[in-house]
């Protein structure tokens, strides 16, 4: 529980932090930068009275100094309002992220399941098969790793849906297909819009699992137990599985350096697959130059990043006694 | 762990003279010459490549509408304005590898500065400084990045992108170098040397520093592996100035505004996608050879079953991790070729 207690701090300032940077970004850019974002918003939202609360709310022509408006920041957030986006004026920044939020929680958090447990046992067997063929797999993996997940997207898209017309390409639903909730049919539609992104997101970001686990295992299979375990004439899954459990350790706390690749690579891979998730409203933000949409979604997507880690550390706290016991 | 003076592969090789600083020298896997290989093809390409464009890249060559597909006339064919796929390819290699190497070095100098620092001094400054370098790793980067540059005008100062992209990449360098140099701290030739009173910039330079040598290279490649990825993420996101200032991303902004997946124009999009993924492969096959030399357990290249089988180990070793140690009989009794090479390495 102590590293808990140490822990816990440490994500409430890094939360504080990215909030202070999301505050700070806007304000230090150079010259007219932020005139010429405040301007393409301001003939978005049509309304000069608009455009002044939101230069207001920008620092120019505010008579509240840095500190007042630091506060004020702090204030509307912690109301739950982050801003009015200027490129679907006047829908607010929340109501924007909320209908897309669910979207990438469901596809990147499946994606991302399927490829550590793919990724995570496929390394734990080129370990164990170490100088057969299945060592080739390390440079083909690197090269998936290596692409840009929306290249990877573009492929999958000529590939399965243009090409073979196995799966539909862009959007999350048939834009025909009026039904919602759990109806059979409607369900279907969505795994099968869903299946192109997840395939793409696993692909490339499995093999990070991948050799890392890898890694580990060969590290772990020298230790004496394995070594005893072996000798004693254990089955061998069993010794696999007790080198393994050991050596997943450092994947889960590595978590944290995967975690937010991945969810940046997803964000892209939804922009290629016109998916209705984050990525495609942050891709809007961008062209539109919608700041406090963009300045929105860097902060939803920087707690869901912390409260994953958060959950990567307690299943570390879980899996390793260790932890608990220098408590 | 990392390069002590009594590297025994180094020794045993007979190449190093008893006195020579230890060199950084990388086990020649297939994986590290192939990787050096194409690394320096693209750096090459990176200097002659806008050189060598057959056409200008920006130039819109003919009135038609359509993308053509490659031809004698344009390679790689053409884009949805006529412009030539080729000349976009070459020219756009230079911003992408200038700007991937300057945030490695930049990012690799910082997480030096910040890493060893905070392993050698430990205490007070330790605490900050891997309280900041924690703080940047769980952040995700690229979203930061976005944001920033969403801000920024577009700008075609590849110095000023490679600084930027360097800010956001510098953490995971510095936390292994801070593990490495704690590790080191306490060594008996860091510990002499302090006694003989050497002062501190003397001992991190010269002692700490050079002990360091394959980390820090091997977080120098992950860094400018890191950069090739986000800038070209940022060049698709069309956040810096993609049209005379091309790059590899920004071809792919283009490929993207026209739907060229949907439509069916490979040509366009699959020569820089590919060139991107070939130059991260290039950055990640090095950096095994890093880790490998790092960690000998990792190597497994030249361990196939057949040179195995060579130097009289087992055909099924699933432990056999380190083979010199299972040679059943004395190493210098039994060394045929195939042995020697698994020895030495």
């Amino acid at each position: 529980m102590r590293m808990l207690a140490r822990k816990l701090p440490f994500y409430a300032l890094t939360f504080v932090i990215a909030i202070t940077i999301d505050f700070f970004i806007p304000r230090l850019m150079p010259g007219n930068a932020l005139d010429a974002v405040l301007a393409k918003a301001g003939s978005q939202m049509g309304s000069p009275q608009a455009l002044h609360a939101l230069e207001k709310l920008y620092g120019i022509d505010n008579p509240a100094g840095l500190p007042t408006q630091y506060a004020q920041f702090w204030a509307s957030l912690l109301h739950g309002n982050l801003g009015i986006s200027t490129s679907s004026y006047p829908t607010p920044v929340t109501s924007v992220i909320a209908t897309a939020l669910p979207w990438t929680v469901a596809l990147v958090g499946a994606a991302t399941v399927i490829s550590f447990v793919l990724g995570t046992g496929i390394g734990i067997l080129v370990a164990w098969r170490r100088g057969t063929w299945l060592d080739s797999l390390l440079p083909v993996t690197t090269f998936f790793q290596a692409a840009p997940y929306f290249f990877l997207a573009f492929l999958a898209i000529e590939l399965f849906a243009v090409k073979l017309g196995w799966f539909p390409y862009g959007l999350g639903q048939n834009q025909l297909d009026y039904q919602t909730g759990l109806a059979p049919g409607h369900v279907a539609d969505v795994l099968d819009h869903a299946a192109l992104p997840a395939l793409t997101i696993v692909v490339a970001s499995a093999a990070g699992w991948m050799v890392g686990m890898r890694n580990q295992m060969l590290t772990t299979m020298d230790e004496d137990y394995v070594l005893i375990a072996q000798a004693k004439g254990l089955p061998k899954q069993k010794v696999i599985w007790y080198a393994a459990r050991n050596a997943i350790l450092p994947s889960v706390s590595g978590f944290s350096l995967a975690i937010g690749f991945v969810v940046s690579g997803a964000l892209l891979t939804e922009i290629v697959f016109s998916y209705p998730g984050i990525g495609f409203v942050l891709y809007q933000a961008v062209i539109n130059h919608d700041a406090p949409l963009m300045q929105g979604i860097f902060l939803i997507i920087t707690v869901a990043v912390l409260a994953a880690n958060l959950i990567a550390d307690f299943a570390y706290l879980i899996l390793d006694p260790r932890t608990r016991q220098e408590a | 762990m990392a390069v002590s003076t009594t590297e025994p592969a180094a020794v045993a090789a007979g190449t190093a003279a008893p006195l020579r600083a230890p060199r950084l020298k990388l086990p020649r896997s297939p994986k590290v010459l192939i990787g050096l290989g194409l690394l320096i093809a693209f750096l090459l390409l990176a200097v002659i490549g806008p050189l060598i464009a057959p056409y200008n890249p920006s130039a819109d060559l003919a009135a038609s509408g359509t993308p053509q597909p490659p031809s004698a006339a344009h390679w790689l064919g053409t884009t949805q304005t006529q412009q030539d796929v080729l000349s976009q390819l070459l020219a756009g290699g230079r911003s992408t590898i200038v700007v991937a190497f300057l945030a490695g070095v930049v990012a690799t100098v910082i997480a030096v500065v910040v890493g060893v620092t905070a392993g050698y001094l430990g205490g007070l400054a330790d605490d900050l400084l891997s309280l900041l370098a924690n703080i940047f790793l769980v952040m995700p980067a690229l979203l930061l990045l976005i944001v920033i540059f969403g801000f920024l005008p577009a700008s075609s100062d590849d110095l000023l992108i490679g600084a930027i992209i360097a800010l956001t990449g510098w953490a995971w360098g510095a936390r292994v170098l801070r593990a490495q140099t704690l590790s080191l701290r306490n060594r008996d030739f860091v510990e002499s040397a302090r006694i003989t009173g050497e002062s501190t910039t003397r001992i991190i330079g010269w002692e700490i520093v050079p002990n360091l040598l394959p980390i820090i290279a091997s977080s120098f490649l992950f860094t400018v592996l890191y950069g090739v990825g986000t800038y070209t993420a940022i060049a698709y996101l069309g956040l810096v100035n993609i049209d005379p200032h091309w790059s590899w991303g920004g071809m792919l902004f283009w490929a993207q505004s026209v739907n060229a997946q949907v439509n069916g124009y490979w040509w366009w999009y699959i020569p820089p996608g590919l060139a991107v993924a070939l130059l991260g492969t290039a950055l990640a096959l090095l950096n095994f050879g890093i880790d490998e030399f790092i960690n000998p357990r990792l190597r497994s290249a030249g361990l196939t079953r057949r040179r195995a089988r060579q130097a009289g180990i087992p055909a099924r070793f699933p432990l056999g991790v380190t083979p010199v140690v299972r040679l059943p009989a004395a190493p210098t009794a039994r060394l045929t070729p195939g042995a020697e090479q698994v020895d030495t390495r």
